[in-house]
């Protein structure tokens, strides 16, 4: 294929899957706007206010950045896991794979459809936390930087989940168990300088501790821990993610027999 | 002239261990159509498969239009159109979105995916029905959405499994039509199914697997030959108590108003009518009794099964 059929079949993927979650806007973005209107006056406003500080910051201002990060990590995954499993399911993926469109490409329109998705909700949901929040901007190529990597990372992760998935059982397992619990202990809700020291370095352990406050770090400066180590975390992550997803992808796992 | 596909000592075996494959090996000719016929588990589907990348092949060499698959699979696949067995679309996209969507996987413009789309949808009848949800459709609209789909990228080889599986007659008949209209194009098709008479009526040379291996493979005209007797049903105008007695040429009765006759190739059918006006039997119409490729391949299928069981014995 060229490059100009490669960026053909690239922007296809792309377009189809915006068009699917837009498709769909009651299930893909209507839901994480009503839960984070839900978390921002629960916590925000109405315990928010009764807790004070945390980490020199109004409440509602500290758990501002990680429900904005939560939107973006869950809706990223979640579109990619449900789009590319479905297709598996209805067989349409097959569309993909008897055509000259390269293993990367494939995987990349998948991902980056997962992103827009990701990247979207979370657009939608800094606009409601502005609403509710007294939101600065400390650094925005930070915040940007930091919002694209976790999406990115999340995006991969969901693909993979899909592959690996041979029911709707499977691509609801992961969220549920592994990711909605590492959200809340990712210091979305406090400060890990909360936690004694052992719960502390183990928090470490966990990569949407880096996302969250690398997050917060480009809104409001405040960080539990070094942006640099951050960024080179995720870039860590994203890449074994990236390279996983890539080597399943050639190998045909589940999807060639 | 390179063929359109050569398959060359092609084996398959699954993670269960099961050879769906033993070594198939066939050359279709460019501008051919090109029957694959065989039972229910015979590999047809599994041999399509490895062509179009679904299936990962354990061994051989698989060449489209010279090229190989393990070399350039990206060039191969754009030489491919494939209409799979199973409906394999999204149940939500509308039919013109499935089309342009397909094109664009093989780099096609969306305004010339879009003039590509109106053409085949038009031409296989679905066209009022394009912004409509796939899962919409019936059961032969659907197979018509999955050839237009694989024509899309304008494929030098369409392979085609069971694309009439299911459809009625008068349906099958216009697609038929169709498909050989494709094939006058320039189109080499290869086409499976289990409606015998359609390969008969379709397609100019034959291959036929069992077990994973290719039992006959040659020309229609050259394996219908092979045919050395034909069952005749005769219907008759005065009710028949017993069937007549007529030597070469044996006969039984089917009811009081038919009868059914075995008739040698090397016979002649105007030996038999003289003799049944002597016996005071009216003809008053003739078919054949089963298609005649299908006797053929129930006989080469039963061979196949016959020499497996000597060979285990």
């Amino acid at each position: 294929m060229t490059s100009q059929q490669l960026w053909i079949a690239f922007i296809t993927i792309v377009r189809r899957e915006i068009r699917r979650f837009l498709r769909i806007w009651p299930q893909t973005l209507l839901p994480p706007v009503i839960t984070m209107v839900l978390y921002f006056v629960i916590f925000g406003k109405l315990i928010g206010g009764r807790i004070g500080e945390m980490a020199g910051l109004p409440y509602i201002q500290f758990v501002a950045p990680g429900l904005i990060m939560m939107s973006v990590i869950t809706n990223s995954y979640s579109n990619v896991v449900s789009s590319f499993f479905s297709s598996k399911f209805q067989k349409n993926i097959e569309e993909l794979l008897v055509s000259p469109t390269p293993n990367a490409l494939i995987l990349a329109g998948y991902v980056v459809g997962g992103m827009c998705r990701g990247l979207g909700v979370g657009l939608i949901v800094t606009c409601v936390a502005i609403v509710f929040a007294d939101l600065s901007l400390h650094s925005l190529p930070v915040t940007i930087a930091i919002v694209l990597m976790t999406s990115l990372t999340f995006s991969l992760a969901g693909l993979i989940n899909a592959l690996f998935a041979g029911s709707f059982d499977d691509i609801s397992i992961i969220p549920t168990f592994v990711l909605t619990p590492l959200t809340y202990l990712g210091g979305v809700f406090y400060s890990i300088g909360l936690l004694g020291s052992f719960w502390g370095s183990v928090s470490l352990a966990n990569p949407i501790l880096y996302m969250v406050n690398a997050f917060r770090y480009g809104l409001t400066g405040i960080t539990d821990i070094d942006i640099v180590w951050a960024f080179a975390m995720l870039a860590l992550f994203s890449s074994a993610l990236f390279g996983w997803a890539l080597y399943l992808l050639q190998r045909g796992s589940r999807l060639r027999s | 002239m390179q063929p359109a596909l050569a398959v060359e000592q092609l084996h398959k075996e699954y993670a269960n261990g099961f050879k769906a494959l033993n070594g198939v090996s066939f050359n279709v000719a460019q501008g051919d159509f090109f029957a694959l016929l065989g039972p229910n588990g015979a590999g047809k589907s599994t041999t399509i498969g490895i062509i179009s990348s679904l299936v990962r092949k354990s061994a051989g060499t698989v060449k489209v239009f010279g090229v190989d698959i393990d070399s350039d699979f990206s060039a191969a696949k754009q030489l491919i159109g494939v209409v799979p067995q199973e409906f394999n679309f999204s149940q939500f996209e509308k039919l013109i979105d499935i089309l342009i969507h397909q094109a664009g996987y093989y780099g096609i413009p969306q305004r010339q995916a879009l003039q590509l789309a109106e053409r085949y949808l038009k031409q296989l009848g679905l066209w009022e029905r394009r912004n409509q949800q796939s899962r919409t459709l019936s059961g032969g609209m659907k197979r018509r959405l999955m050839i237009a789909r694989a024509l899309m990228h304008s494929p030098k080889l369409l392979i085609l499994d069971e694309p009439t599986a299911g459809v009625d007659i008068e349906l099958r008949r216009s697609m038929w039509e169709f498909l050989q209209e494709i094939n006058r194009q320039g189109t080499t098709i290869i086409l499976t199914t289990h409606y015998l008479e359609e390969a008969e009526s379709l397609c100019r040379n034959i291959a036929i697997i069992d077990q994973g291996r290719i039992v006959e493979n040659t020309s229609m005209k050259a394996l219908l030959k092979q045919l050395n007797k034909e069952h005749l049903v005769l219907d008759v105008s005065q009710p028949l108590s017993a069937a007549p007695q007529i030597d070469g040429y044996p006969m039984t009765l089917r009811d009081e108003h038919s009868l059914e006759v075995e008739v040698e190739k090397s016979r002649s059918l105007n030996q038999l009518f003289t003799q049944l006006s002597a016996h005071g039997v009216d003809v008053v119409s003739m078919r054949n009794k089963s298609n005649r490729l299908e006797e053929l391949f129930l006989s080469l299928v039963d061979a196949s099964l016959e020499s497996k069981a000597e060979a285990s014995a």
